[in-house]
């Protein structure tokens, strides 16, 4: 099979995306994406507002995603559900996501119906109403959020645990959907001080995908966003920074819903950065080499086929944030093997990793799938726009987001080495093991059964 | 791998179908290959890659008496090596081709999806063959992949959402496939062997219940010809499906205990079968009942009283069998005070039946909404399939909409007092309830 292991070249150079991209400022600061895709009927408005959970003010946690939920109330022209119900009327979808960096908000409908969805999306950036008791009762639906995805869930109290233990004074270390505690008290006033302040057209970015046409989205977005008032003095994000960090950061969490144990490691990193991707581009392969396929990455090979410890083992890598990257290890132990010699393990091979460099077999195949990545994503547009919102949110340039692939094609091994030799420094990260919990453990299974 | 969820998937690609004028241009082919495997193809040459959708009926009711899960277990081998390639090898050999294959075994089917590079699609299908024809179940990959297995089993056994889903799956179908987890247990996994392996891979790849599509960057007779080479050796038939077993859920309460700080509810009755005249109003029904964001149902539990995130509901045609079914999350203190408010909507469909109003938004709805799912090669290769699977014909399309226009309101009324039954749901909850207990 010798044909099929050589590698195969996409091409000498990166294939040229198909995708057109243009974009554009309105008067009142708001900038335009526009990204077309002809090959269906179909048009994704997002807006994307240039804050989020990293922005709250201590006490608050949760009123970022409060808002976006208070989002879909009524304005001085809808009522309460409207822009929902309008949107569903019309055949599309909408919905909206909060994050630490940024809040947005898409529909997805017909192409010929984006005047609408803009003349919606404007309104309710300026125009937001909201009654006491609407405010009262979309808190026990976030409340009831939170059971759902946190409080039900022990992964997800656990990676609650390892941020907060991560940040000491950044806001990155709380919960996007807020302690729960803080969620209980959060109310109307707060939620409009947060909203008059940061959704504002000068703190947006509207990002339009599909069959449309840039002339005539750039005409739309000056009739319907372009009236719309800026927000004098409003600055570039500054949040508190971290201290250096002394000690190493250890937690162990118990919990009987877990079944399957595993120790997980979160390091410091860099960040994609405005002109300067190159260290966040090393990192990108680092995670891939370490922790991509089970059956070809570095920690798969070792902890799966060679000495087969672990059931699962990864790496991955966050490095779309405004301040801090974060690259993350985890390792779920075999039955019989202890999460102390899970971790021994692990720390084993990242240094033997260290020792050995890259394996430049494994390095070509991931060139060659970066390089498929760019033709396969045509295929999802969607996608593809999201991560321009995404990218432009956390301060990077359009220039910054096009040169990205060129940037990941440039690295070399050396790269990578040099990269993993900075961010493997236990002094700069948080260790977690999640377990059952060892004395209810019987009496549960037994309550299922 | 869990019943409810993927027959759902199923189910929604099944009712996808439609035409604007738009898709007029979506031009559907059918083709049959010399070896007699019938295959529909979209041509669409702007990028150049094709998405090959294959599915097999039958999957994981297919399984043997003691041998739950054999079949899922099989399907999750089947990349871990092939012919002269070990697991790793195989992978790599797949990176280096920068190809994408997926497996997966449903409740009714097994699934495989492939993606490839116009520039090296012969390579890319060849090795997909071997996995398809050649798979290799070496002791250790059956083990390592079992070991994964076995993780998930045991998770299952703590997570709320897969206890409900269970126990009602228990409840509603007994003894029958689909009674019990495709995962299978702890007991009958362990047992696995690489032989049951080989087996199982006989008994469901087999060329009488294939169903293909193909969209992209390929043209009919390429597509015949990859067809023909990759598949054409399968076995041509498989063992007996599963008999229809009707769902026995006849109404009450099932508690289990569990200790969180909400209740997951599932709930349910007997539904309505694909190719009953009446499943288009069923659909519509359904949808104005609980498909929706604007649905009766988020509108009650949700947007007036805050008693829950999410709530939905579903109708799940499965090839032997038919469910209504809904699922929610309260938290324990209001979770009786959401139930009553689901069956309370359950009695005044009865009572008072659906209003022409929502009967023409949901119109509306459906008809805008068909459009938007045919935006990527991957997910109209996806829709072709299920399509085929359903029984439909590929005018399907272009008529769907009409289907749903013509649907009036007393058609439809009559199907809600048909296929609801306030009687005989049945709730299973999962959680730690205050005021409630099984009856």
């Amino acid at each position: 099979m010798k044909t099929l292991l050589s590698a195969f070249f996409i091409g000498l150079a990166l294939p040229v995306a198909a995708a057109d991209i243009s974009s554009f400022s309105l008067d009142n600061g708001m900038q335009v994406v526009v990204v077309e895709d002809h090959r269906a009927p179909v048009v994704v408005q997002t807006v994307w507002y240039k804050v989020g959970a990293a922005d709250e003010v201590p006490g608050k946690s949760g009123i970022a995603h409060f808002l976006e939920h208070l989002m879909f109330k009524g304005t001085d022209k809808m009522k309460a559900g409207e822009l929902s119900a309008t949107v569903t009327r019309n055949g599309g979808s909408d919905n909206a996501f909060t994050s630490w960096d940024y809040t947005a908000y898409y529909q997805r409908v017909a192409a010929d119906r984006l005047p609408l969805m803009m003349e919606m999306e404007a309104d309710r950036m300026r125009g937001l109403q909201m009654t006491e008791d609407d405010v009262a009762t979309e808190r026990n639906v976030v409340l009831a959020e939170r059971n759902q995805r946190t409080d039900s869930d022990p992964d997800a109290l656990f990676r609650e645990q390892m941020r907060a233990a991560q940040f000491l004074n950044h806001g990155y270390s709380i919960p996007i959907i807020g302690w729960r505690h803080e969620i209980e008290q959060l109310n109307r006033e707060d939620a409009f001080a947060f909203y008059r302040q940061y959704y504002a057209p000068n703190n947006a970015i509207l990002v339009v995908a599909g069959d449309v046409d840039p002339d005539e989205v750039k005409s739309l977005a000056e009739t319907y966003y372009g009236p719309i008032e800026p927000t004098v003095g409003l600055q570039d994000r500054v949040r508190p920074t971290e201290p250096p960090q002394l000690a190493e950061r250890r937690m162990t969490m118990r919990d009987a819903r877990v079944s399957q144990p595993y120790v997980t490691r979160s390091y410091i990193a860099t960040e994609r950065n405005p002109g300067d991707q190159s260290e966040a581009a090393a990192l990108e392969f680092l995670a891939s080499l370490l922790g991509g396929d089970g059956a070809t990455s570095y920690l798969g090979q070792a902890l799966m086929f060679e000495d087969p410890k672990a059931i699962y083992v990864s790496a991955f890598y966050n490095g779309t944030s405004v301040d801090l990257g974060s690259f993350g290890l985890v390792i779920a132990p075999v039955p019989g093997v202890s999460l102390e010699e899970a971790e021994i393990a692990l720390d084993a091979t990242i240094a033997k990793f260290l020792e050995e460099g890259v394996d430049l077999e494994q390095f070509d195949r991931l060139k060659t799938q970066l390089r498929a990545s760019l033709i396969y994503e045509q295929d999802n547009i969607e996608s593809l726009a999201r991560g321009y919102g995404q990218d432009l949110t956390i301060g990077l340039s359009i220039e910054d987001v096009k040169a990205w692939p060129e940037v990941l094609d440039a690295v070399t091994p050396e790269d990578v080495m040099a990269a993993a030799r900075r961010v493997f420094n236990k002094s700069n990260a948080v260790t977690g093991f999640l377990m059952p919990e060892i004395a209810s453990e019987d009496m549960q299974k037994d309550a299922v059964q | 791998m869990k019943p409810f969820i993927s027959v759902i998937a199923g189910a929604t690609l099944a009712i996808v179908g439609a035409i604007s004028p738009v898709f007029a241009q979506i031009d559907v082919q059918e083709i049959t290959t010399e070896a007699g495997i019938t295959a529909w193809l979209v041509e669409e040459h702007s990028i150049p890659f094709t998405a090959l959708e294959l599915r097999f009926k039958g999957g994981t009711s297919l399984d043997r008496a003691g041998k739950r899960g054999e079949i899922n277990l099989m399907m999750a081998t089947l990349e871990e090596g092939a012919a002269d390639l070990d697991a790793q090898g195989f992978a790599k050999a797949r990176d280096s081709l920068a190809a994408r294959f997926d497996f997966d075994a449903n409740t009714d089917s097994v699934s495989i999806s492939a993606r490839f590079l116009t520039e090296n699609r012969d390579e890319a299908v060849a090795l997909l063959r071997m996995a398809i024809m050649e798979p290799r179940f070496d002791q250790a990959a059956v083990d390592r992949v079992r070991g994964q297995v076995l993780s998930n089993i045991e998770s299952n056994t703590t997570s709320p959402n897969e206890i409900a889903s269970s126990t009602l799956n228990a409840l509603a179908f007994g003894d029958h496939p689909y009674g019990s987890s495709p995962s299978g247990t702890t007991e009958t996994v362990s047992g696995l062997t690489p032989e049951d392996m080989s087996t199982a891979h006989t008994r469901a790849l087999v060329k009488d219940r294939l169903y293909v599509s193909a969209v992209g960057d390929i043209t009919e007779p390429e597509l015949a010809e990859l067809l023909d080479g990759l598949l054409g050796d399968l076995p041509q038939f498989g063992p007996e499906l599963p008999p229809y077993v009707a769902p026995a859920l006849t109404g009450g309460v099932t508690v289990v205990p569990f200790e969180t700080p909400q209740s997951v509810v599932m709930f349910g009755h007997s539904g309505i079968k694909r190719d009953d005249p009446d499943f288009i109003p069923a659909y519509i029904a359904n949808e104005i009942i609980g498909g929706t964001r604007e649905s009766r149902l988020m509108q009650e539990v949700r947007e007036k009283r805050g008693l829950t995130y999410g709530i939905g509901s579903y109708l799940v045609p499965y090839a032997q069998s038919e469910v209504v079914l809904g699922q929610f999350s309260s938290g324990n203190a209001v979770t009786a005070q959401a139930i009553d408010v689901v069956k309370d909507e359950w009695r005044k469909l009865i009572d008072d039946g659906i209003s022409a109003e929502e009967l023409e938004e949901a119109k509306t709805y459906l008809t805008g909404a068909y459009a938007l799912r045919f935006d990527g090669n991957a997910p109209i290769a996806s829709i072709l399939v299920g399509m085929q699977m359903s029984g439909l014909e590929r005018d399907y399309i272009v008529h769907r909409n009409d289907l749903v226009n013509a649907v009036t309101l007393d058609d439809l009324n009559r199907v809600v007092r048909e296929l609801y039954k306030p009687e005989e749901l049945t709730f299973v909850v999962v959680g730690q309830p205050d005021d409630l207990k099984s009856d």
